[in-house]
């Protein structure tokens, strides 16, 4: 790295899906005192060297609220470095009480869509450098691709926004950071969708962060290198010890990627 | 006891555990009043320059600190709290700021001109000024790494307050200061090890700066 390039490095960011303050879809850790509490997972994870981690609450609701509050003051407490959290994200009011809860940022969908507003408001509230818009997108034919609401996982529901178009959106309206899933490929393990990352990439000027496919080392890199991401989201790769976050940098760093060992 | 100034801006929890992490004390506090009792003071900050420095304003913060630094008692600026010790930033329409070190905040190119993101979100390297040995930056490891996330950056007015430096496109001045008076543009609470030790060292010099003082006739 040479004097006068920008050192800024590439994230690795692992994802914790978390139902009622706890993280579902199993994490196998070994030596976890509680593998199903987001704390002592986050805290893990602090100690491999994450960039960043998200906590998707994906079974947010009013109950449920103050269950998520309570695991993201007690991460923020124990852990030191930036927390997003998303999921359930409705109103002002519910972005106010995560930060103040000590989230870092928070990541918002179907509110953006259904009210497009709503990102200019919290971000003109809060700052643009904590509204992340996650943008669901889903291949409809070959090259065309449409953004879904109301969650991925079950589908969520067609909208009639092109994701490249909604990404520069939401960044004029003041986003700070895209969390881009591709749905085709969540859960697959077959790589993150690289053409579409790097449309996504290339039309806006805030940071992308690539999601949905992670099964290899190189997958990662792929989405740093080819999709032109900033950021790397994973979940299983992580979850099941099949590499450590560390094991993924020192990957990374061996192939060129800029990445903080 | 090391005070963090709670002005309405943002989550002070990150900081305060951070700096218990790091083996000391902090309060946060919103009476102007506490700041002469603390014998270090942290000055937090997020969101707009603007908003933040009619935040302190509204709160009666303006003169406490001015005298904070004036005082010699050490006094630490945290992002856009590092910002606001300058004369001014550019962000929005502008704003006066603290005045406590000279020159301005200005914004980074924008993306089209350069091809880098603004904000310069993420973890970035730091290098020290070769002959500038900083108390905070005591414990730095050979290749720190430290967590950004703005959109404007620093432009003291004197070269010799710049402490380290990092590089996005252009090099910018990262941490600042001098004598008492300390800042840092990323944020230590959230830069784990590197961070931590960061604080660790403000907190010692907060304690040795206390020594030092106690023992003045």
């Amino acid at each position: 790295m040479g004097r006068g390039l920008a050192m800024l490095t590439k994230r690795i960011i692992p994802c914790l899906d978390v139902a009622e303050g706890r993280v579902v879809k199993g994490v196998q850790f070994l030596g976890l005192r509680d593998a199903g509490d987001p704390v002592e997972v986050a805290r893990r994870y602090d100690e491999e060297g994450a960039d960043e981690i998200v906590f998707l609450d994906i079974q947010a609701s009013t109950d449920n609220r103050n269950t998520m509050l309570d695991v993201v003051r007690r991460t923020a407490d124990q852990v030191f470095m930036p927390l997003c959290v998303g999921g359930g994200i409705r109103t002002i009011e519910d972005i106010r009480v995560l930060l103040k809860a000590g989230a870092d940022k928070v990541s918002i969908n179907t509110p953006a869509i259904e009210n497009p507003d709503f990102v200019n408001e919290s971000s003109r509230r809060f700052g643009s450098q904590c509204i992340v818009v996650a943008i669901d997108a889903k291949q409809v034919e070959p090259g065309r691709y449409i953004v879904k609401s109301h969650g991925g996982r079950d589908g969520g529901r067609s909208t009639p926004l092109e994701p490249v178009a909604w990404a520069r959106e939401v960044a004029e309206r003041g986003a700070g950071e895209i969390l881009l899933t591709c749905m085709d490929k969540d859960g697959t393990k077959n790589g993150y969708d690289i053409e579409l990352t790097r449309r996504v990439a290339d039309a806006v000027g805030i940071p992308v962060i690539a999601s949905g496919g992670a099964g290899t080392l190189e997958h990662l890199r792929a989405a740093l290198v080819e999709g032109g991401a900033d950021a790397a989201l994973a979940a299983s790769i992580f979850h099941f010890q099949q590499h450590t976050v560390r094991e993924a940098k020192e990957y990374l760093a061996s192939r060129g990627v800029a990445v903080r060992c | 006891m090391i005070a963090i100034i709670d002005y309405g801006m943002g989550n002070l929890r990150s900081a305060q555990k951070g700096i218990e992490k790091a083996g000391f004390d902090a309060v946060i506090t919103e009476d102007p009043g506490d700041l002469a009792a603390a014998t270090g003071v942290v000055l937090p900050g997020v969101g707009a320059f603007k908003d933040c420095f009619e935040g302190l304003r509204s709160r009666g913060f303006v003169e406490p600190v001015r005298e904070i630094a004036r005082s010699g008692k050490p006094l630490l600026g945290i992002c856009v709290g590092m910002q606001l010790l300058f004369d001014y930033g550019v962000e929005g329409e502008g704003s006066e700021g603290l005045g406590i070190l000279p020159g301005r905040v200005e914004r980074f190119p924008d993306h089209a001109a350069t091809g880098l993101k603004v904000p310069h979100m993420g973890w970035n390297r730091i290098d020290p000024v070769a002959g500038r040995p900083c108390p905070i930056l005591r414990h730095l490891g050979p290749n720190p790494h430290v967590y950004f996330v703005h959109s404007y950056y620093p432009n003291p007015a004197r070269a010799e307050d710049v402490y380290a430096t990092a590089d996005y496109g252009l090099p910018f001045a990262a941490v600042v200061g001098r004598d008492n008076i300390f800042g840092v543009q990323f944020h230590p609470e959230k830069s784990q090890a590197e961070g931590i030790g960061i604080l660790r060292s403000f907190g010692e010099y907060v304690a040795l700066h206390a020594e030092t003082a106690c023992a003045r006739p």
